[in-house]
């Protein structure tokens, strides 16, 4: 742990203001996210808890009927805004985070295989990341999700939302992960100690495994962080979109939607908190990402 | 000089059949063709005839011939809504994203080559810091939410601009142009800001650190050694090298606008491809959603190619390495 | 003796760090005559490119010049060096493939050399490129042609070529031919030393090959992290060399002289320090099989015109 806390690492995070800040800031996000059910004063889905005579009431400002006061406001529903939002600020990152897993799965797994492998297979696989790399990622999330609810039939659609959601952007991510476990795969397995690996009887999955691996890990969390912004921003998109997660488990994307409606008519609040904390969650973890890169891996840029 | 061309053309050739493939297996397989031709409303006889006509039962690298060979003759099958031809409905929404798609490119190209230059030369200056730090938030805002804020901003409280719709539109033959009406260009402002700034931004960041690059290389050392004023190094010698790679880039990203334009024409209720796409999602409207699968990937596949070949046209060494002469 | 082409007086140049200031130029003062070749010699790091930058003016940040003048012809040239960019003094790079911008003919870049110093028509701009293609060997036929065409050595002459076109008074060539093929780097010297002598221009040339600075240079300056610690006429400094490092640097240098048939090569023990982590008094003293323990706390200082080494003191006083 000392050796961390005195690491060149470290020092670069102490001198850099903004990996400090967004760090906070994540980790601020995070854990609201986390303990949403504790922080949050109502449970925004509990639809006994609602009065529709609080609709529309502005934040801060006592309602005129109940005379209740919201930190944010409320909706027209009479929802809390502010417990509303830590609710959607756990359907994001946690669909986000899933996806960034499953796409981070499934690219090393592929990387390994392209690059340990070879031959047929890693051309395959390598021709099948460049195809998909030259379609924006968002385009393949949207036909995967398409694609996933035609195959679902009509009564599961919703119930799966979140899942197939995860699933459509983890499969429009991994193309990153591959080629860079691929890359670092080939430089490593030329090194000796694969050979000594190999003289010794490990088989190849327990090389890749134990000894490649690990030496690819620092560029897979650079990736895996930046990944994870491209994914916040992709659930967002999708469910503002309305091909995302549903009205029954709404996330930020899905509360922008609705705030969007009552723009109009003057409840500009509805819109806006949503929309600051989706832009705090992605400029954040964005920036953290941004820096890592710089700091762990120079050459990624 | 002709074998790479003719390389990069079958390899275009390849990736389109490959798409046209996933296409098929979506149409054929998660929709369902008779469906698709004749709406819900079909006896079964009605349906076995048709399966038996549309040569359902044969096998199925003849399906996908024939899917391809109906494509090219723009034959995507029947909307499950509406039921009109997919092609017609694709041909009367073309031009609205066609056009939002040009406009924002231009815009994107223009102003993220100025402020890439313009903060590659000013490097560290005040002004360009601010302009790179606005990027930064461009790149993590949702390209959504700067439409809904464009609209809250302009729309809503200034009223200066409309927030949705094309405005009115002029027709010229099959195509509907909104370049030629007053409402028809302000319906246009916003919904192409919303779409290129974030190509914008990308446009940006690249091109000024192909510039920094650039200005790195002995040749940039060697023009200024030999006592070449500030705006011939920078403009004739480091702009040209820097502009070869993002052209490249910067072609690639048309294509990127128009399945961007999916976001923007929600947003804007724009009557264009993209919305078109977002709703046959929604309502799991699978003809469509193969024959946009289509297009696009046809689109991107020939953007490739041209910015393929537009670079052989660009980089001496590139033309010469064809040509396998010098080298 | 007459004035000097070239003065450089306690000339710094120094680097903000994460682990401090680091002085790759430190304390340099050397002048040069007008027409004499001088070369610059020392290990990689030692300070001799920078010093070239600085003479052009094209240090880059974050290193910059942090105290001393440069002086060319009696004007100043530290404070405003893009003046003299071109038609005072110009510089040929070490390696002539990245040199050269791809996407522009020959012809085209020395014609816009030309042109930016001299008001000329571009017919006139056009017939002294030709000219000066000609004069560093290369057919003027070729003038459209793109650098990617020429091999290495070719394109050092038109490097060469476009160096001279502006007429300067004093050229700085910073390892000239060490990316070339040993069989082109003669010739490329000869050309270089030849058309220098022609034009009556000065060339500080930049090498880590003794070889090169004795078949070339005049006179020789040899530099040791940052400092200068010995300059003299090369003929004197190479058979007589004053400083203990100067000694292993020619010791270690195959055939300099045919007549000395060493045996064996000697080599120099250990490696230069990094910037960051130079030793106190002589940066040498930890290398030299002469030190004492004064080497290890004062810096020396230059005992008569030669060498910067505490021995010739002793040698004074005795």
């Amino acid at each position: 742990m000392r050796r961390f806390l005195d690491s060149d690492f470290m020092y670069a995070f102490r001198r850099s203001p903004v990996a400090i800040v967004s760090f906070v800031l994540v980790m601020v996000l995070i854990l609201s996210a986390i303990f949403a059910p504790w922080i949050a004063p109502t449970n925004p889905f509990d639809a006994g808890s609602l009065n529709l005579m609080n609709g529309f009431t502005a934040p801060l400002t006592p309602n005129m009927f109940t005379g209740e006061s919201f930190f944010l406001g409320t909706d027209d529903q009479g929802r809390d805004l502010f417990s509303a939002i830590l609710y959607g600020l756990r359907i994001s990152l946690f669909v986000g985070a899933m996806a960034v897993l499953f796409a981070m799965t499934l690219g090393v797994i592929l990387g390994l295989i392209a690059g340990y492998g070879g031959g047929w297979l890693d051309n395959f696989i390598m021709r099948l990341a460049d195809i998909q790399m030259t379609f924006p990622s968002i385009l393949i999330a949207m036909l995967i999700f398409g694609v996933a609810r035609g195959i679902l039939p009509p009564e599961l659609r919703d119930e799966m939302a979140i899942t197939v959601l995860i699933l459509s952007i983890g499969l429009s991510e991994w193309v990153p992960f591959a080629r860079t476990v691929r890359g670092s795969t080939l430089v490593e397995k030329e090194k000796e100690y694969v050979a000594a690996a190999r003289l010794i009887g490990l088989s190849r999955w327990q090389i890749m495994l134990r000894h490649i691996l690990p030496n690819v890990l620092s560029p897979v969390l650079v990736i895996a962080t930046i990944t994870l912004a491209l994914a916040i921003i992709a659930e967002a998109t999708l469910s503002f979109l309305g091909v995302g997660a549903p009205r029954t488990e709404p996330s930020l994307g899905t509360l922008i939607r609705v705030g969007q409606d009552f723009l109009f008519s003057g409840e500009w609040w509805i819109l806006l908190f949503p929309a600051l904390t989706l832009l705090a969650l992605a400029l954040s973890v964005n920036l953290l990402g941004d820096w890592l890169r710089d700091t762990l891996n120079p050459r990624l840029k | 000089m002709a074998l790479i061309i003719l390389r990069r053309v079958g390899q275009a050739i390849l990736v389109l059949l490959l798409v046209a493939l996933i296409s098929f297996l979506i149409f054929r397989f998660v929709g369902d063709p008779v469906n698709s031709l004749l709406g819900q409303e079909a006896t079964v006889a009605q349906r076995a005839e048709l399966q038996e006509l549309l040569g359902l039962n044969d096998p199925i690298y003849k399906q996908y011939f024939d899917f391809v060979w109906r494509a090219l003759k723009f034959d995507f099958g029947t909307s499950y809504r509406g039921a009109q031809p997919v092609a017609d409905l694709i041909a009367s929404r073309l031009p609205a994203t066609l056009e939002l798609a040009l406009v924002s490119a231009i815009f994107a190209m223009v102003f993220g080559v100025i402020t890439g230059i313009y903060t590659a030369i000013r490097r560290g200056g005040w002004f360009a810091n601010i302009i790179l730090s606005g990027s930064l938030i461009g790149v993590s805002l949702p390209t959504f939410l700067i439409g809904v804020l464009l609209i809250w901003v302009f729309a809503v409280e200034l009223s200066w601009l409309p927030s949705f719709g094309r405005g009115e539109v002029v027709d010229l033959g099959w195509w509907s142009t909104g370049f030629l009406t007053v409402s028809g260009l302000k319906s246009l402002v916003l919904p192409a800001i919303t779409l290129g700034l974030y190509q914008l931004t990308l446009i940006m960041r690249l091109t000024r650190s192909e510039m920094l690059e650039v200005m790195r290389q002995d040749y940039i050392r060697f023009a200024r050694a030999r006592g070449l004023s500030q705006r011939q190094v920078h403009f004739r010698h480091a702009m040209p090298n820097t502009l070869v790679p993002v052209v490249t880039i910067a072609g690639l990203q048309i294509g990127s606008i128009v399945a961007f334009a999916i976001i923007t024409e929600t947003v804007f209720q724009w009557p264009g491809v993209g919305l078109l796409f977002i709703n046959s999602v929604n309502f799991v409207d699978i003809p469509v959603m193969s024959a946009y699968l289509l297009l696009v990937g046809t689109l991107f596949v020939f953007i490739n190619l041209i910015v393929d070949l537009l670079y052989l046209a660009i980089d001496p060494r590139l033309r010469d390495a064809g040509n396998g002469e010098n080298q | 003796m007459s004035a000097p082409l070239l003065s450089i007086k306690d000339l710094s140049v120094t680097f903000e760090s994460r682990y401090g200031v680091l002085r790759a130029v430190d304390r340099l003062s050397l002048t040069m005559k007008p027409g004499e070749i001088l070369g610059l010699v020392g290990e990689s790091g030692a300070g001799k490119s920078m010093t070239g930058s600085a003479i052009m003016g094209l240090i880059d940040p974050p290193g910059q010049i942090s105290g001393g003048e440069i002086w060319l012809e009696g004007e100043r040239v530290d404070t405003q060096p893009e003046i003299f960019r071109g038609p005072k003094i110009s510089m040929i790079f070490q390696d002539p493939l990245t040199s050269l911008n791809p996407l522009r003919t020959i012809g085209d870049q020395i014609i816009e050399t030309i042109r930016r110093h001299a008001k000329v028509t571009n017919g006139q701009a056009t017939d002294r490129a030709k000219q000066v293609l000609t004069d560093v060997g290369i057919d003027p036929a070729r003038l459209n042609d793109y650098p990617h065409v020429f091999s290495g050595g070719m394109r050092q002459r038109v490097v060469i070529a476009l160096a001279l076109v502006t007429e300067p008074r004093l050229i700085i060539a910073d390892e000239p031919t060490t990316a070339l093929d040993v069989s082109v780097q003669a010739q490329i010297l000869d050309l270089l030393q030849a058309l220098c002598r022609d034009r009556g221009a000065s060339v500080l040339l930049i090498t880590h090959d003794m070889g090169v600075i004795a078949e070339t240079t005049d006179r020789v300056a040899v530099l040791y992290a940052g400092r200068l610690i010995e300059v003299g006429d090369t003929r004197a400094v190479l058979t007589d060399p004053q400083h203990p490092y100067t000694r292993g640097l020619v010791a270690s240098t195959p055939s300099v002289d045919p007549s000395l048939n060493d045996e064996q090569l000697y080599q120099i023990p250990g490696a230069m320090p990094k910037l960051d982590a130079l030793p106190s008094g002589c940066a040498f003293h930890p290398r030299c099989d002469s030190a004492t323990s004064q080497c290890a706390m004062e810096q020396p200082q230059f005992f008569g015109e030669r060498a910067a080494c505490w021995l010739l003191d002793k040698k004074e006083q005795s």
